[in-house]
């Protein structure tokens, strides 16, 4: 294990996140010869897609798939590419500098870059019905994270609801474990197939495909499949049941474990708080930062690449950190040989085809993304969707005031659960666009340190004598 | 609400709340808890209602709770650890500490 102490000053390359783009892209800058650092917060690489892929308790291959499997190699040639390669390192902060405040079990230090690529990839789309704070209800992404990382499988009467390949893979993956599902409860919107049909050409000569009718089919064989355009989790201090419907219709299903999912956005904190200009992207309705052709942001020396630059998947998020990292060689050691870029763009075209039709078919319906009344926006402060109607009907015009006036998006997440939320929310009330609105105006540090990290940071003599008397 | 699949790793001896729970080698702090079967984790600072770990991967943090006397760790990121003492944190009477 790395500790801080044992970290440089500085690095050639520090690539934050060892999902598949961090782990592409430390790979491939470290066999150039850039000296390379790559910290992620969890305990093992692999990011979310090939969470523990190095260590999982899962050893039937067909339980996660072969899409899973595939990580192993790119673990593997990351830590055989003489890359350091840091895990449980949280990193909290990144300035315009490329300095980088990193916590590595609970010390701090600032490593300086000269090149930084941002690969904190995709979180989980926040999903506010009511009752979405209740314990026994999770993320489907949550629940698969136990399931790769653990080997743990949902017990007891689980039901499945939302919209996204994630929602159908999650159910293969505990049906074949030899789990048990109580209903999926689809909530994907009808209306979505329109928009969705124009992109099948390109969806159908696409991966995705094949896989996708697969999955579907082994699923739907072996759970029930309800659609609905409501959900509700109900339950005193706990969920005890799932009430869904559509039309005049309802249904009640008692429930102890209920897994929500409708898709993935970008993880902006970190990038946004190193001042990398974002945008709206209505597609995928979220924001994202804007980049040039080699992933680099707004700040000069900084990158973003994997599902963080917009959501594709994770073998595009391999290739988009490969490009990334090909960027930084070439202006740091330009005599160094690496891949012909050309060739990794076509891949990573290959492998975002068919994602237009994946993002308006799997489009979460408005009022999963614009909740009303008492469901809670923000987790963290309990703040409901109808005081943020309201405040912003009032006159408010932004997340950054929405703050001031009822605290949403200032607790501990930081606005991760609510953020989008709260954009979309002042949009509607306010007749204008989430483009027009903006997000939330984040600052480092990005995750929460205590003041013993912050002590611990090394302090120069100059330093210790600027404040001695 | 969750069972292990394969019980593959060392046993790891922590307490939670004073009381042993057994977890393995590879678990989360969040993850053990889950297995024990608590029904919460923590409670918010501003109702005081139950919360338990939603996303485990670090985004929504109400998986915090103390672990070894230091408050508001991830318990989806923090690995058990032999002889670890997590306590759940109750938002409201608690926040002063």
């Amino acid at each position: 294990m790395t500790k801080a102490s044992d970290l440089a000053p500085s690095y050639d390359l520090a690539v934050i996140g060892g999902g598949p783009a961090g782990l592409a892209a430390a790979s491939l800058a470290a066999r150039a010869g850039l000296s390379t650092v790559l910290f992620d917060e969890n305990p093992g690489v692999g990011g979310q897609i090939y969470r523990a892929i190095t260590s999982t308790p899962v050893t039937d291959r067909t339980i996660l798939g072969e899409d899973y499997w595939a990580g192993a190699e790119l673990a593997a040639e990351a830590k055989a590419s003489g890359a350091s390669i840091v895990t449980g390192a949280t990193v909290w902060s990144l300035d315009p500098q490329r300095i980088v405040g990193v916590s590595i079990g609970g010390k701090a230090r600032m490593i300086a870059a000269r090149r930084v690529i941002i690969a904190t990839g995709s979180q989980e789309r926040p999903f506010p019905v009511p009752g979405w704070t209740l314990p026994g209800v999770m993320t489907a992404g949550g629940a698969q994270t136990m399931l790769k990382a653990q080997g743990l499988l949902p017990a007891g009467r689980t039901v499945i609801a939302g919209t996204g390949p994630l929602l159908w893979l999650l159910a293969a993956q505990i049906l074949r474990a030899g789990g048990k599902i109580e209903a999926i409860v689809d909530t994907t919107p009808r209306g979505n197939w329109l928009r969705a049909l124009l992109h099948l050409p390109d969806f159908v000569l696409s991966p995705y495909f094949a896989k996708g009718l697969k999955l579907m089919r082994e699923v739907r064989a072996r759970a029930p499949v309800v659609r609905a355009d409501r959900i509700e989790a109900v339950g005193k201090d706990r969920l005890s049941e799932v009430v869904f419907g559509q039309g005049d219709d309802e249904r009640r299903i008692a429930a102890d474990l209920l897994l929500l999912h409708q898709g993935v956005v970008p993880n902006v904190n970190l990038a946004i708080a190193a001042g990398a200009r974002h945008a709206w992207n209505e597609r995928q309705l979220c924001f994202q930062p804007v980049l040039d052709v080699d992933f680099g942001s707004s700040v000069p020396g900084i990158a973003v690449a994997g599902d963080g630059a917009g959501i594709a998947g994770g073998t595009a998020a391999a290739e988009r950190g490969r490009i990334a990292a090909i960027a930084a060689v070439r202006a740091l050691k330009p005599e160094a040989t690496v891949p012909d870029p050309q060739i990794v763009r076509q891949r990573l075209q290959r492998e975002e085809m068919g994602r237009a039709f994946l993002d308006w078919l799997n489009r979460p319906a408005d009022r999963f993304r614009q909740p009303e009344g008492d469901t809670l926006v923000c987790r963290c402060e309990e703040v409901t969707a109808q005081q943020v109607r309201d405040m912003a009907a009032m006159g408010c015009e932004g997340p950054n005031q929405m703050k001031a006036f009822l605290r949403c998006g200032m607790g501990p997440c930081q606005g991760r659960l609510c953020g989008l939320t709260v954009t979309e929310l002042i949009a509607v009330q306010r007749d204008t666009t989430p483009a027009e609105v903006g997000y939330y105006r984040l600052r480092p540090p990005v995750k929460p340190i205590t003041l013993a990290e912050l002590a611990s940071l090394p302090i120069s003599e100059t330093e210790r004598k600027a404040v001695e008397r | 609400m969750f069972k292990r699949l394969a019980e593959v790793g060392a046993p790891v001896a922590i307490t939670v709340d004073g009381k042993a729970v057994s977890a393995q080698t590879g678990d989360t702090v969040a993850a053990a808890l889950l297995l024990a079967g608590i029904d919460h984790c923590r409670t918010t600072p501003v109702t005081g209602a139950p919360r338990a770990p939603y996303c485990l991967m670090g985004v929504c943090f109400d998986c915090l709770v103390t672990v070894d006397g230091v408050g508001s760790r991830q318990g989806c990121l923090v690995p058990v650890r032999e002889g670890m003492t997590i306590e759940t944190q109750l938002g409201k009477r608690e926040a002063g500490r």
